[in-house]
């Protein structure tokens, strides 16, 4: 078991999808603690992949390929947690890129490295109605909403989604972040958001120092914690 | 003397190989255009348009056409109307860089404001080299909503330059041309002092705004510039080749856009590479890289026989060092020595993301160098001064001699007191300052000195009335620089 959970740690590290999403079905079939796979095998390969990208000594096409060999492999450990009625236990946050803003590569990044942090993310794409925005924050109650906006022109979207988030009484339900090339403190403060990342490491930062500093959100409650 | 031969780094059979690429992929995969206007022009055009995916697939046959039509060469004029220069063939210049969002002294940085690009447009026009000026920071002050026609009306009031600029929304490229036909008296059609940016979103899309600065541009016959900015490994593939067919076949599918909108409206073959860093993510301008495609990328423009920019002499630097001084002049010379026609972005630090007076006063003495570099060694009778040589004989004293007084001037490239040549004892004397502090005295020298050329009185006051219009449909009481009615 121990050998196993070992070859799924190395398998996310490398993001060799085909090896992790076959050692985690390997674990589950043998009966496997759902939450040791979770946390020992794949949650611990992604925290050691971020520490290796803050050393300098892994770089973003590895860190993005793990982070979504870390996602499919979780899908697969889901329902064995939800037979034994838990649930993953880290905070979750919603991200997007808002509407008429067609560039996410930084928001994949940031979400990338959420993933690496501990966060549950769900990721909404890009070009997001506020509407959308809100229907996620209503359905899926997320600690964190992130919203990116890579333009001059697209930035007065991210006023948008928190003005239609009041409009439907769910400003207090959530913490706002917002980020992108344009965007500055400032601009944060003006529209009302909870903070700014000024790039993603620092997303990461702000992120953590909302949910209180960790991103497991303790004990085996519900969808973030 | 021998005309200096651009750098190249494609082959004409792999200029060729990259154009095919290109056409492959506008006929095959497409372009996605998020705007229904766009959509429906292009389908009336020719292009074949998946309305309900957004999706346009171009025949070669309409890029052929649409590239028939695009001039090689256009005039860009200053704002009292007087012939800046041609933008085209091999002429080179130097323009500050345009979208920064932050001011930056000495090591202090901050948000941009409206007093920050006035700065910037006086020290711009006390700069020889620097002969294009650019709407080169935002001003905080302003809305957003008209923070691109706010930008204009301050570098349009206090310099008469040409201008590098870009609209924020569709609004605002029509507030924008009604200020550049207040400033020109109505010649912004036939003598063009603007050039507007209009970029595509890497890979291959048009955002709404994209599209519609596109088509309207064309229809007021603004030249329009296009700023494709490949990102090799993160938004085109990381492979140079790749990016540079990515690069070309956005390209084209926006010359297609103006062209169809109105065939000879003159366009810019442009582009902004970048570097990725999968270290951080970041995307570095100065990346080795980045100019590499920036050369290729110009040598597809040239190919097509359009003008060509990109951006370049700039670095990703955070303070005016060495790093920034170095990379400003490998990028600068690198792309000069391609004969790309606008190199913008002097003056511009940490991914252009910042722009500083004192990096500008300092890269103008490097785009001085590079113009030099490019005017080569002249070979005639009288520079070879066989004559001279023969008369003065060994030991001869050059210092004294006519020749030298007539030729010095412009044989030599005397640069200003940012670049230090003075004798260690010299230089101690004036307080042993590098490079950044003679900067910081320069910047403070023009802002003391420098008067630019004032814009005449009535077409100042046309131009204050067109900015009060634009604030007054966005509700806007009042912004700094603008004259009261």
């Amino acid at each position: 078991m121990e050998d196993d959970l070992k070859s799924l740690h190395e398998a996310v590290l490398v993001a060799d999808e085909d090896a992790a999403l076959k050692e985690t079905r390997r674990l589950l079939e043998a009966g496997a603690d759902p939450r040791t796979i979770l946390e020992t095998g794949l949650a611990a390969a992604m925290f050691e992949l971020g520490q290796r990208w803050n050393r300098g000594e892994a770089f973003l096409p590895e860190v993005v390929a793990a982070a979504d060999v870390f996602r499919l492999c979780g899908e697969l450990v889901e329902p064995a947690l939800a037979a034994r009625g838990e649930k993953q236990a880290r905070h979750l946050m919603v991200i997007g890129t808002v509407k008429g803003d067609l560039h996410d590569l930084g928001k994949n990044i940031v979400a990338a490295l959420l993933r690496t942090a501990g966060f549950e993310v769900r990721d909404l794409g890009k070009d997001v109605p506020a509407e959308r925005f809100v229907e996620a924050v209503r359905e899926l109650r997320p600690k964190i909403l992130g919203l990116s906006a890579l333009l001059t022109t697209t930035m007065l979207e991210q006023k948008t989604v928190i003005e239609a988030l009041a409009g439907a009484g769910l400003r207090p339900a959530v913490k706002v972040i917002v980020g992108g090339a344009p965007v500055t403190a400032q601009w944060a403060r003006e529209i009302g958001a909870d903070a700014y990342a000024a790039n993603a490491p620092q997303a990461i930062e702000v992120a953590l120092g909302l949910v209180g500093g960790a991103a497991s959100g303790g004990g085996g409650g519900g969808v973030g914690g | 003397m021998a005309e200096m031969e651009g750098l190249r780094v494609l082959s004409e059979s792999e200029i060729a190989e990259i154009h095919e690429a290109a056409l492959a992929v506008l006929a095959e995969c497409g372009v996605f255009v998020d705007s229904p206007r766009a959509l429906e022009h292009l389908a009336a055009k020719g292009a074949t348009v998946d309305s309900a995916t957004g999706r346009v697939r171009i025949p070669p046959a309409l890029v052929e056409g649409a590239l028939g039509g695009c001039p090689s060469w256009f005039t860009l004029y200053d704002r009292d109307g007087g012939e800046a220069f041609r933008v085209g063939g091999r002429e080179v210049h130097f323009a500050t860089g345009s979208c920064a969002i932050r001011y930056q002294e000495g090591r202090e940085v901050r948000p941009s404001l409206a007093e920050d690009l006035v700065r910037l447009a006086v020290v711009t026009d006390a700069l020889p080299q620097v002969e294009v000026q650019s709407t080169a920071v935002v001003a905080g002050e302003a809305p957003k909503t008209l923070a691109d026609t706010y930008r204009l009306y301050l570098v349009l009031k206090h310099s008469p330059k040409p201008v590098i600029t870009g609209a924020f929304s569709e609004k605002g490229l029509f507030d924008m041309r009604a200020l550049l036909d207040a400033a020109t008296g109505g010649r912004t059609g036939e003598a063009p002092c603007a050039i507007f940016d209009v970029c595509p979103s890497p890979p291959l899309k048009w955002t709404a705004i994209s599209a519609a600065n596109v088509m309207d541009a064309a229809a007021a016959r603004l030249p329009v510039e296009f700023v494709s900015m490949p990102m090799p490994g993160a938004a085109s593939p990381v492979t140079l080749a790749g990016s540079v067919v990515v690069h070309t076949a956005e390209t084209l599918s926006g010359i297609v856009l103006a062209q169809t909108v109105r065939r000879g409206a003159p366009v810019v073959w442009g582009g902004a590479p970048v570097g990725f860093d999968m270290r951080y993510g970041t995307t570095p301008l100065s990346a080795v890289e980045a100019t590499l495609i920036a050369v290729a990328t110009a040598q597809m423009g040239k190919h097509y026989g359009l003008p060509t920019h990109t951006y370049a002499a700039l670095s990703d630097a955070k303070v005016l060092d060495a790093q920034a001084g170095a990379e400003t002049a490998l990028s600068g010379a690198l792309a000069a020595l391609a004969r790309i026609n606008l190199i913008a972005g002097v003056g511009a630090l940490d991914f252009v993301g910042t722009q500083s007076s004192e990096k500008l006063v300092l890269d103008a003495e490097v785009c001085g160098m590079i113009q030099r570099a490019l005017r080569g060694v002249e070979v005639s009778p009288e520079t070879l001064a066989r004559d001279l040589i023969t008369e003065l004989g060994p030991g001869g004293d050059y210092l004294s001699q006519k020749h030298t007084r007539g030729h010095f001037r412009s044989e030599t490239c005397v640069p200003g007191l940012v670049i230090d040549r003075l004798d260690r004892k010299g230089w101690e004397g004036k307080g042993g300052l590098d490079a950044s502090a003679r900067a910081k005295e320069r910047v403070a020298a023009i802002l003391a000195d420098h008067r630019p050329r004032a814009l005449e009185p009535e077409r100042a006051g046309k131009l204050d009335a067109a900015m009060r219009r634009v604030m007054a449909d966005a509700g806007c009481g009042s912004l700094p620089f603008v004259g009261e009615g």
